[in-house]
């Protein structure tokens, strides 16, 4: 009777919002951890197919977070890996297998990029470093979180290279027909795949310079 | 003969991993801090780029693809596996990345030792699935040829951080501004690399 009835910790308490918030600035995926730049790049060449890329992202992470969070007392250390992989396998699968049913062009323009979700370090480095050792709302906030982050700076690089590459945004022209009668081009440059690492690094510059504490020491 | 070698050049500048598909980034940027490591890494690359894209090849040709099953029986004929290569070429490559150390390890340990940490790595490095999954994808129609792709890829992906790393152990003592030092000059520098790399674009072959 007299026993203190442990608070509950409330859902969205400051160190869960802290676990959403912080991926899309300063602990963001690709700009700070250096995480997941692989399959990142090679599909912002438009904003539709970068859209695509980060919702199934932010899927696969969030679930495969959770189901890890699940497990992480039943899985022996050794073969934690491997156990990883199955799931992220599984779920990237999952999510392939929808994009070819619901939305079949996109899906081809991926292409391989799909797959390389499950090589996507974000995915295995959250699972390591947070789903291993964590309860499982938390895990999903960690999870949706980097998935967010993810998604954030796709979008922005898919947007600025189509609206300067091609002129659209979504498929829909928006720089006006006025302009290019005098003497606008639309930059073919931005669709080259170079240009995103460009655009990356322009990124990075821009956020370290908002925020300090970021900069690397000589 | 001359198929073999435009395959193997053409996957090694045209159709580089790092600079046209951005594969291998992660530990193109983590290990490219001086030129022996990632000579290292680069090697070990190459070694089980060159294995594992032949192997699943094989995996694909024989068990996977729509019809493939046919060795076995007639009835198999209309039998499509292909929604399991992710999982199956994974599990080729996670436990050929195991088989490829344990015998490096047992006949050569002077090479054990120089790849040291980068092998288990490799297993979770974009470009090894990523050639696997453009083999799949762009349908070579021998063995060999699959294999050249292999090779070129994986050396490629040596020539890019070899270069890179030659390029961040100079920069060290040039003055970046501050926010762009390390990890942003470096993403610029590769997009700079990657527009030389275009150049070979228009090598007809």
């Amino acid at each position: 009777m007299s026993a203190v009835k442990k608070e509950k910790e409330p859902l969205f308490s400051a160190k869960n919002r802290k676990l959403l918030t912080n991926p899309l600035n300063i602990e963001n995926p690709i700009t700070v951890q250096v995480l997941g730049i692989c399959s990142a790049l090679a599909v912002t060449a438009k904003l539709k197919p970068a859209f695509v890329m980060a919702l199934s992202v932010i899927v696969v992470a969030t679930f495969a977070n959770v189901i890890i969070s699940i497990l992480r007392n039943g899985i022996p250390p050794r073969i934690r890996i491997i156990v990883q992989l199955v799931v992220i396998a599984s779920l990237v699968i999952l999510v392939d297998q929808v994009l070819k049913a619901f939305v079949y062009d996109v899906s081809k323009q991926l292409s391989v990029f799909v797959g390389l979700i499950i090589t996507n370090c974000i995915i295995m480095g959250r699972l390591e470093a947070f789903a291993m050792g964590n309860k499982v709302w938390p895990s999903l906030l960690d999870g949706f979180g980097n998935g967010l982050g993810y998604g954030a700076i796709l979008i922005i690089v898919g947007f600025v290279r189509e609206l300067f590459g091609s002129g659209t945004v979504w498929g829909y022209h928006v720089i006006p027909q006025p302009v290019y009668e005098l003497g606008y081009m639309n930059n073919g440059f931005m669709i080259l795949p170079p240009m995103a690492l460009i655009i990356v690094g322009v990124i990075i510059w821009i956020q370290r310079a908002k925020n300090p504490q970021l900069i690397e020491q000589k | 003969m001359q198929e073999l070698f435009n395959i193997f050049i053409k996957s090694i500048f045209v159709d580089n991993m790092v600079f046209a598909y951005f594969l291998g980034m992660c530990s193109y940027l983590a290990v490219s801090k001086t030129v022996n490591t990632s000579a290292g890494l680069g090697i070990a690359v190459m070694f089980v780029l060159g294995i594992t894209v032949p192997v699943d090849y094989l995996l694909n040709e024989y068990v996977l693809k729509a019809g493939a099953l046919t060795w076995l029986s007639a009835d198999f004929a209309d039998v499509d596996l292909s929604f399991l290569s992710f999982i199956l070429f994974i599990a080729i490559i996670a436990s050929m990345v195991q088989l490829v150390e344990m015998v490096i390890e047992k006949f050569s340990p002077a090479l054990y030792s120089s790849l040291g940490i980068f092998l288990p790595l490799i297993a979770v490095n974009c470009a090894i699935l990523g050639g696997s999954l453009f083999m799949q994808e762009r349908e070579y129609p021998s063995l060999a040829q699959a294999t050249s792709f292999g090779l070129g890829s994986g050396l490629g992906f040596f020539l890019a951080i070899v270069g890179i790393a030659a390029i961040r152990e100079k920069i060290r003592y040039s003055n970046v501004p501050g926010p762009l030092r390390g990890l942003g000059i470096t993403f610029i520098i590769t997009g700079l690399m990657g527009i030389a790399f275009m150049s070979f674009l228009g090598i007809k072959l």
